[in-house]
């Protein structure tokens, strides 16, 4: 495999770019892995990934019942962040930050992540004063906070309206500059390319049905390509967490519901960062190719069908016209929807099941993408050592029995509540 | 958007209508505490069939239960909710 460098672009020019070779393999399954990872978007692949390059276990298969990177991964809005109030969110998500930070040379691969500033709004003096009690929970711990006045939003982003009888008014903001946005493809493809590097199997168009067991313990998979022997199995399937639990006979705190996003034609630079808001669900963004990217709330109710309703993106519309009021002269160019295991309380669930032998990384609700390093690097360890690194820990799937639950929103067990 | 049908008041637009959970996870007070945990914090949640209770907020303001695909969307059967219709 080659290594991508300006000199192979280079070659190119005398070879009319003939050089190239597939980015991974496409094998055959083997009869039997060390590790068998069900779920083949950015953080299966991260979990094999760090697998093969962290802890030696080269002997992986990913499996995935289509095509890599074509579920949530390819279906978010790319935000990446870690300013989460709660200690296990923003020590997670901040260990997740710093690897991007790094990701496009660790992987080889260009994730273009850009670090243009996330700011969340602040709308009156009650969200004012709640934006600094996170970026003091968030400072505390070492990460990047700013509250920031009226005058610096405003200078920040030009195209917010500022006036006083706006909708929605602007007291201030809070912004983590570190944060930003990255490509959501080549997250998948970089990590794919350097799992197969190292080895790792990535299967495609290889579903899971059934899982074989001895006596209580998970010990292979059933797949429409036969049966695959495993050492240890690795739920990783986002939406459908739920519907691969039940073959194990588990049920799990999670309700998979619609999450939608959409984009409008491209422009010139109008939105320079990510701007979100404290007490409104919307965020905005302008992509690399100038299209701004928006998103709002889940459907808030029981779906797997990929497809959302249309008065939901209406009601982020409504939101992000009213913050950013240039954004009605756009013409909207796609709307799209994914499947989301949202858990009772917010945050994701990664480590061991009551199943021996079977693992589970889910319940990333309306934020899995930001979190695909950390998510692929406390998974991978979890299942390298059976046991979960002190960042997955909090997010085990007995907090909910222990009242140990991680509640950002602080709405309990109604997960279309939020 | 869904049209249901609100045993009360006929044919309206899901807009009307909120989502609130799924029948399975009603808990009464006498349920034993193991249970309830179940109940409230783990769900079924199948690429088929459920029972889901929903609410004619926007309408009459009523309880329903509608049986609905979580795929297709399709609803197969609603009916009104009452203590008779929840386990």
């Amino acid at each position: 495999m080659t290594k991508y460098s300006a000199f192979g672009l280079l070659r190119g020019v005398f070879n009319g770019q003939s050089h190239w070779l597939p980015a991974w393999r496409d094998p055959e399954p083997k009869s039997n892995y060390d590790v068998i990872i069900i779920g083949g978007g950015g953080h299966g692949l991260a979990t094999a990934y760090y697998l093969a390059s962290v802890h030696g276990i080269r002997n992986v298969a990913v499996l995935e019942k289509s095509w890599i990177g074509g579920g949530n991964t390819g279906r978010n809005t790319t935000l990446v962040r870690s300013n989460y109030r709660q200690k296990p969110l923003h020590d997670f998500f901040e260990f997740g930050l710093k690897m991007w930070e790094h990701l496009s040379d660790e992987l080889n691969y260009n994730v273009m992540f850009s670090p243009r500033g996330a700011m969340m709004l602040g709308h009156s003096d009650s969200d004012m004063t709640r934006l600094a009690e996170r970026g003091d929970a968030m400072r505390v711990d070492s990460i990047d906070a700013e509250l920031l006045t009226r005058d610096q939003v405003a200078k920040l982003e030009p195209q917010l309206d500022m006036s006083r009888d706006a909708r929605f008014p602007i007291e201030g903001g809070l912004i983590q500059r570190r944060g930003g946005t990255a490509r959501h493809d080549a997250v998948a493809w970089g990590y794919a390319r350097g799992a197969d590097r190292l080895g790792v199997d990535i299967i495609q168009k290889c579903e899971v049905t059934g899982f074989v067991r001895r006596g209580d313990a998970v010990i292979g998979v059933e797949t429409t390509r036969g049966r695959i022997g495993a050492g240890r199995v690795a739920i990783c399937v986002a939406g459908h967490s739920g519907h691969v639990a039940a073959m194990a006979g588990l049920k799990l705190p999670v309700e998979s519901q619609t999450l939608q996003a959409l984009v409008t034609e491209g422009v010139k630079p109008m939105i320079n960062g990510v701007i979100m808001s404290q007490s409104l669900h919307c965020y905005i963004s302008q992509s690399d190719k100038g299209g701004i990217v928006m998103g709002g709330d889940p459907d808030n109710w029981p779906s797997y069908a990929q497809r959302g309703q249309p008065m939901v993106t209406q009601g982020a519309i409504a939101q992000a016209i009213a913050l950013v009021p240039a954004l009605s002269r756009l013409r909207m160019l796609r709307t799209w929807g994914g499947v989301t295991d949202v858990s009772f309380d917010g945050s994701p669930i990664i480590g061991p099941t009551p199943v021996p032998g079977l693992f589970l990384n889910g319940g990333w609700c309306y934020g899995g993408f930001k979190a695909t390093p950390a998510s692929g690097w406390t998974y991978a360890h979890t299942l390298a050592t059976g046991t979960p690194h002190a960042l997955n820990a909090p997010f085990d799937l007995g907090r909910f029995a222990r009242g140990d639950t991680i509640d950002e929103n602080g709405v309990g067990p109604l997960p279309n509540h939020r | 958007m869904l049209l249901i049908t609100c045993p009360h008041c006929g044919p309206r637009a899901q807009l009307e209508f909120v989502y609130e959970r799924t029948v399975d996870s009603v808990v009464q007070p006498h349920t034993d505490p193991t249970e309830a945990m179940e109940r409230l914090f783990t769900r079924a949640n199948p690429r088929g069939l459920d029972d889901e209770i929903w609410r004619h907020t926007f309408g009459c303001r009523a309880w329903l239960v509608m049986t609905r695909h979580r795929t297709t969307h399709a609803i197969a059967a609603i009916r009104a909710a009452g203590p008779e219709a929840l386990p």
